[in-house]
This record gives structure tokens, C-alpha cells and sequence, in this order.
């Protein structure tokens, strides 16, 4: 068994990314990127696409690789150590625009898999917390359907509950109800507004400001690779204080 | 208010169903396609039928020797006659016995893999991995538990070539789905490796390389190592098809979408689960076409071991031809290998097709 990561003395934040940069090849497209996400607290990010939003919380689980700057998750420095970026994605759950579920699999294998082969959980104690999580997202009856016989809103409610069976201490959210439709994006924020009010860490990328404004601890607003504000919902919404904020909010709150 | 009427059901009009219906919308639906069926009944009737006619009608099924087949007609009674010859080759006679334990052991372990309702499947597959080539060696090979040994250079016939397809079948899909994964590999000496295997060994027709395998492998190896010709056979099939298998496999873990290594990885699944568990299970399903388009490809390519003197059944039926106690049976011996082979390569086919419709389970919604 591999010894365990080593963990920096300021275990007092959940995420902290001080001075990140990345490139893609000779494009910068994260710039100075400072956050720090205290334990139980819930972020926002929006902005414009292409602002980087998706990147940047990719970097955290390491689905993104960052060139400078430091990232360190619940403790643990994102470097090129294999070690500490399997800790840190066993600790970390992401929910995808696309949802992502595996096909060939049933729901309830789904949110069993990774529990079983990585936490080593055995598999009645899996299947047993895949169940309860099921009925917490409001689809148990959906365990032995597979993924294709589901619709959008269902489909990620099932994602959610995958992330959530490995226990995560911090939740991505990579704009959850972008693809899915009017209706459902309703079942889905609920499930997320729940998740929120039970005390999860939580870093939300989305265009729903409803969500934003109810949920949310602070908003942060990202365009160009940086990050232009940060504020809480009542004073981001009705007091923005850079131009470029206005102009966004102004676009996205008048439909 | 009037009340609804139903109306009644009425049957369809009679040219448009039952035969004459089928005919009229898919043969002479119009004066063209008319035209076209005349003609290609023709070319049928006067092709086909000379064939039937000649292989069945006169066809001389019953005798002993030559003089028992009639002019015009096909002679089959070489088949009778040499099909020991034709399914055991050299082996000798009186331990053909063991031949026959093989094919039934793997006739059994082939049918509890293929019908649907036995359970277990992967526990009877390692198994086999396992026990298969051990009984093969040690009853077909022999040396040992008082057994006569058999050199390998007397197998023949239908015994070799499900030998060697089945070795190449077997060990071809493991090292081509490794060989893919190298060749998608971040890590360049990895790719690199993978990649030259694989156009190298691509490159060459397998004649070739059944030619080299045959003469050049003993010059790289030491003094004490003589592997046989059948072994030499072996190594060059695997590795040829294996690079033809990397091909097909790479072909199907492109189409995966990148959500799903994204999703396994955020989940905490490292390279090799991700694999085992989310990617290779979607993307050689998407690819059985290919794959079993490779095995029967493999299954035919066996007979090029003519070359490197091993007689497989094409070669002993060729041999057949050349016996003088069968004369102008060359047309009938070919033919009679050809069916062989179609019905092995039909039957992987109608699997192949089983299959697909098996794990369709929820994949698509088609």
C-alpha cells in the first residue's frame, strides 16, 4: 500500500489555487488564477464561453494540467505525483455536461463500479449506498435500466449519484444543466439544491442564476482566462462592480 | 350528434400481398427491373444449374476407387477414401484416439462458451486458456505418462489448421488489443514500439514471414532451442494477425467518446481499470465486425503453410490430386476444401452476428 500523500500544514481550506496559469500549447488560456474555497462553502463561476470556466475546474481534478502555480485540494499539492492525483480524485466528484454515464452498464452497476474497485467497498455495502443515493436523487426505481433508456434530467440525476457513492468531500459541477431541457433542469437544480443545503463543498459552473442566487456563498465571474469578479449573489447581482460584469449580466438576466 | 360508425376492415387488394404481391413490388416493379429479373434467371439457369447438375445429379457419391465414377459427373469418392488422411494427416494411425479426445474436450468448451445459458463463462474461458494448450501438448505431442511421442511435423489436415487457427485466433486478440493500447500511448517509447510492430509486421505478406519464420528464426535463436515447424507457423500468424487485430481494436477505442475516460478518470479509475472495465468492453463490442472479419481472414490464412512444407487440409486435398490413384479430381478436391472452409467461416459469421444482437442490451436505443 502507498504511504499517503504529503499533506500541507493549511488544511483549513477545501481547495486553494494560488497564481495558476495554464497554456494550451502557446495559448494562455488561464491567467493568475487565485481561489480559495473554504470547507461547506458553495461557488458559482460564470461567464462567457471561452472564458476558461470549465478549465479551470478541470485543473482541480486534474482532467486539465496546469503549467504554473499551485493547486492544492483538501491538502494534497496536484503535482505530477500519480499518488496525489488519485487521492485527490477519489476525494473529489465531478458531475459533466454530457453526463458521461457508461452505456453498457446498468444504473445501479454504474454507481457501484467505482466504489467496488477503488474504495474496495464490498459489493452488498455498494449497492446498498448506490440504493440509498438512488432514492435520494428520486430515480431508485431506474436501478436495473440502463443508461440510453433514461431521459436527459434522469441521466444526470443517476451521474450525481455515481459521484456522490464515492463519498467525495468536494462536488464539480461542469455545467450540469446545460444539455438538458427546460423541464428537467428543474429536477436536477432541486437535487443540487439539496446536495447544497446538506453542508457538500461545491463548485458549480452554470448559466442558471436562479440557482446562483439561492445557493450560492460567492459568485465568481471569469472572462478572458481570469477572473474578472468575486462577490456574494446579493451584492454580485444588483451591485456589479466591473464593466465587464455588467455587461455579462445585463446579456444573461434580460431573457 | 351522430354516433361514430366504424368502418369495416377490409382485406388488401390481392396483388399486393402473399407472393405474387412480393414479385410484382421487388421484381417487376418496373419494365426495367422487369427486364432485369429475365435476364438474371437466365445467367442462373445456365450457370448454376450445370454446376448443381453436374456436382449432385450425376454426382457419384457410392464406390471405391476410380473406376467407380462415371464420365461427366462429379466423382466424390476420394473423400471417403482419404478422409482420415484428410482430417489427421500423418498422425499415426492408431493414436488417432488422442486427436479425437482434443476435438471433443474443445468442442465442449467451445459450446459452453457459445450457448447463452451456461453461467460462469469467464471462469470456463481461463480455464481453457490455461488447460487447453497443456492437453494439447501432452496428449497430442505425447512423450509423456506412456504416451508415444508424435513430432509435430506429422499433424495434418483439418487437425493443423484448427490448431494453428485456433492459437492465432486466441492469443492474435490479447496482444492486438496491447499493441492498440501502445500505440494511444502518451508514453513516446511505448508508441513508438508499438508502432513500428505493428507497420513491420503488416507490411509483409504472411507468406513471407511464414518463409522467414520458418528459415530465419532458428538462425536468432541459440544452439539447444529447435522449436518445430509448426511452432515457427504459429509465432509468425500470431504475430502478423496481431498487428492486423491492433488496427481494428484502435478503430473501435477511437470512437469512444472522451467523456467516458474523463468520467472514469474524475471517478478515481486508473489507466488499466479504465480500460479493462469502461473502454476495451464498449469499443470491442463496437468492432466485432472487424474482429471476427480478422479471424476468419486468420482461419484462411492458415493454408499458406503449404509453403513451409506443413500439410494442412488444403495441402493434403492438393496431395489428393496429385495421388495417382485419383485422377481429374482436381475441380471436386477444390471444391470439397472450399466447403470445408465455408462452413467454419459461415458458422463464425452467423456467431459473430448472435453476438451483436446479444450485447445490444440498452447500448443504443436502435
Amino acid at each position: 500500500m502507498a504511504e499517503a500523500p504529503q499533506r500541507t500544514a493549511a488544511q483549513d481550506f477545501a481547495i486553494e489555487i494560488a497564481a495558476m496559469n495554464k497554456w494550451y500549447g502557446a495559448f494562455h488560456v488561464l491567467k493568475d488564477i487565485n481561489l480559495r474555497v473554504r470547507r461547506r462553502e458553495r461557488i458559482v463561476v460564470c461567464g462567457p464561453s471561452g472564458s476558461g470556466k470549465s478549465t479551470m475546474i478541470r485543473c482541480i481534478n486534474r482532467l486539465e494540467e496546469h503549467q504554473s502555480g499551485d493547486i492544492i485540494v483538501d491538502g494534497v499539492p496536484l503535482t505530477q505525483d500519480l499518488r496525489n492525483i488519485e487521492q485527490v480524485r477519489r476525494d473529489v466528484g465531478m458531475v459533466f455536461q454530457h453526463f458521461n454515464l457508461f452505456p453498457h452498464l446498468t444504473v445501479l452497476e454504474n454507481c457501484c463500479l467505482a466504489p467496488m474497485w477503488v474504495r474496495k467497498v464490498p459489493r452488498a455495502e455498494a449497492e446498498a449506498t448506490a440504493m440509498a443515493l438512488l432514492e435520494r436523487v428520486r430515480i431508485p426505481d431506474q436501478a436495473k435500466k440502463y443508461p440510453g433508456q433514461l431521459s436527459g434530467g434522469q441521466q444526470q440525476r443517476v451521474a450525481i449519484a455515481r459521484s456522490l457513492c464515492m463519498m467525495p468531500k468536494i462536488m464539480l459541477f461542469d455545467e450540469p444543466t446545460s444539455a438538458l431541457d427546460p423541464e428537467m433542469i428543474k429536477e436536477v437544480l432541486d437535487v443540487m439544491v439539496e446536495l447544497a443545503e446538506d453542508g457538500m463543498t461545491m463548485i458549480c459552473v452554470t448559466h442558471e442564476m436562479g440557482f446562483a442566487r439561492r445557493v450560492a456563498d460567492r459568485v465568481i465571474f471569469m472572462d478572458a482566462g481570469q477572473i474578472v469578479e468575486e462577490n456574494p449573489p446579493e451584492a454580485f447581482f444588483s451591485h456589479p462592480q466591473n464593466d465587464r460584469t455588467k455587461l455579462f449580466l445585463s446579456q444573461i438576466l434580460d431573457h | 350528434m351522430t354516433a361514430f360508425v366504424p368502418k369495416p376492415d377490409l382485406p388488401p387488394p390481392p396483388g399486393s400481398v402473399g407472393l405474387a404481391g412480393w414479385m410484382r413490388q421487388n421484381l417487376f416493379s418496373t419494365p426495367l427491373n422487369g427486364f432485369l429479373t429475365v435476364v438474371v434467371v437466365w445467367l442462373i439457369g445456365s450457370t448454376v444449374w450445370p454446376l448443381v447438375h453436374w456436382a449432385f445429379v450425376s454426382g457419384v457419391f457410392s464406390g471405391r476407387t476410380a473406376a467407380d465414377c462415371r464420365k461427366g459427373g462429379a466423382c466424390w469418392l476420394f473423400v471417403a477414401d482419404r478422409l482420415v488422411f484428410f482430417v489427421y494427416g500423418f498422425f499415426p494411425r492408431a493414436e488417432t484416439w488422442r486427436v479425437d479426445v482434443v476435438f471433443a474436450v474443445s468442442a465442449a468448451v467451445l459450446a459452453a462458451l457459445v450457448i447463452p445459458r451456461v453461467p460462469r463463462k469467464p471462469a470456463i474461458a481461463a480455464a481453457a486458456f490455461v488447460g487447453l494448450p497443456l492437453l494439447v501438448t501432452v496428449l497430442m505431442h505425447g512423450g509423456i505418462f506412456g504416451l508415444a511421442q508424435v513430432s509435430t511435423d506429422q499433424w495434418g489436415g483439418l487437425t493443423l489448421t484448427l490448431v494453428l487457427s485456433v492459437v492465432g485466433i486466441v492469443l492474435a486478440l490479447p496482444f492486438g488489443i496491447l499493441l492498440a493500447l501502445g500505440r494511444r500511448s502518451r508514453m513516446p517509447t511505448i508508441r513508438v514500439m508499438s508502432v513500428v510492430f505493428i507497420e513491420a509486421w503488416r507490411g509483409v505478406p504472411l507468406i513471407s514471414v511464414l518463409f522467414m519464420a520458418s528459415v530465419m528464426l532458428p538462425l536468432f535463436l541459440p544452439e539447444t532451442v529447435h522449436p518445430s515447424k509448426v511452432l515457427r507457423a504459429m509465432i509468425g500468424i500470431v504475430m502478423f494477425e496481431s498487428a492486423y487485430m491492433a488496427e481494428v481494436v484502435r478503430g473501435g477505442l477511437q470512437a469512444i467518446p472522451r467523456g467516458q475516460y474523463e468520467a472514469a478518470g474524475a471517478l478515481g479509475l486508473g489507466y488499466w481499470r479504465t480500460m479493462v472495465l469502461i473502454i476495451l468492453p464498449q469499443a470491442l463490442k463496437l468492432v466485432i465486425p472487424g474482429i471476427v472479419n480478422t479471424f476468419i481472414a486468420l482461419f484462411k490464412d492458415t493454408t499458406l503453410v503449404g509453403i513451409i512444407g506443413l500439410f494442412d487440409l488444403l495441402a493434403t486435398v492438393q496431395a489428393t490430386i496429385m495421388d495417382p490413384a485419383w485422377p481429374d479430381v482436381a475441380t471436386e478436391a477444390y471444391l470439397f476444401a472450399g466447403s470445408v472452409f465455408w462452413v467454419f467461416c459461415f458458422a463464425m459469421s452467423r456467431y459473430s452476428q448472435s453476438l451483436e444482437r446479444k450485447l445490444q442490451t440498452g447500448h443504443r436505443r436502435r
